[in-house]
């Protein structure tokens, strides 16, 4: 009974405050003065037709490889904490009830489909919405449909591990060349910033975001595998 | 606008149905999990409405997709631990 009105007296509250949330709430007439300069200097100065992309990777680049820490962090993790069960045991004890077939054949057909749109979610993220994170969560759920139709399959550790490594270190170092070459740390102008609208154009956001694509769908990919992997205990 | 309004509280409506749905469901963990999934799409059509394409595309792909999945992956691994 206490329980119960505890738990009343708490939504009460909270929803006294979204309503007073809601009755102040004005919505802004023009942008503030960040959002502004962003607004008004991203196409000329970054090449980008995406303005978030253009925050994203290039005037908040840094808070992008933190990000991208953190999910490496995740994903070296779980796969710490998932290798510490049994191992040594490759054979599953039970039989496993085979696939139906519309997953196998859907499987099929959809994977290139998948793959395909995955990377062309983080080629283009300077044009259209999406990016490096986006893509290459498209990529891991392509590997998750995979490991769904057939969960016996086994991928290789080291080239998955070969690949994120080799990404995130190559984004850090396209960011060392900007300083090196360009106005800073992970500014995108060391290639020219080409015609407005193209897909060869931004500098250098196309080639981070297909890194960060790549060592995004690495890391998902690897949770996958290795919650896969793990036989029960 | 008022289209766009309407169709937030639509939204929003039935978001919190299925939220209910995934919480407090009897019937089967796997309805359960079903609209825990809708919830996330819902949600990620509510960010498309709010002009977020960006923030709609990742909600898609991991909140309704790869989460939605695991879940399921995860029963499965549950349920065939059981019998032992």
């Amino acid at each position: 009974m206490i329980k119960r009105f505890t738990l009343m007296l708490l939504l009460a509250g909270l929803g006294a405050i979204f309503a007073g949330l809601i009755q102040n709430y004005v919505a802004d007439e023009e942008l503030n003065l960040t959002a502004a300069y962003y607004a008004a200097h991203t196409a000329e100065d970054i090449g980008a037709a995406n303005i978030v992309t253009a925050i994203i990777v290039t005037y908040r680049g840094l808070d992008t490889l933190g990000e991208v820490t953190v999910l490496f962090l995740t994903a070296a993790i779980i796969g710490l904490v998932l290798s510490q069960g049994n191992r040594q045991q490759q054979q599953p004890q039970r039989k496993l009830p085979p696939a139906g077939e519309l997953l196998v054949t859907g499987t099929r057909l959809l994977l290139p489909l998948i793959l395909l749109f995955g990377a062309y979610v983080f080629t283009h993220g300077h044009l259209t919405p999406g990016g490096g994170f986006q893509g290459g969560a498209i990529i891991a759920s392509a590997m998750l449909l995979l490991l769904l139709s057939n969960p016996m399959k086994r991928f290789s550790h080291r080239l998955i591990t070969v690949v994120e490594s080799a990404s995130g270190l190559a984004f850090v170092i396209i960011g060392l060349l900007g300083i090196a070459w360009a106005g800073g740390f992970l500014d995108n102008r060391i290639l020219p910033i080409g015609t407005f609208g193209e897909l060869f154009s931004a500098g250098a956001i196309p080639i981070i975001y297909a890194f960060v694509g790549l060592k995004v769908g690495a890391e998902f990919s690897s949770m996958l595998v290795s919650l896969s992997e793990t036989e029960d205990l | 606008m008022t289209l766009s309004i309407g169709m937030g509280l639509l939204l929003s409506v039935a978001m919190v149905v299925s939220a209910i749905m995934a919480t407090r469901g009897k019937r089967s963990l796997g309805i359960s999990i079903l609209a825990a999934g809708l919830a996330s799409l819902l949600a990620s059509v509510m960010f498309l409405l709010l002009a977020a394409p960006d923030v709609a595309m990742t909600e898609a792909a991991i909140g309704s997709g790869l989460t939605t999945f695991l879940f399921f992956f995860v029963l499965g691994r549950v349920r065939r631990g059981e019998h032992d």
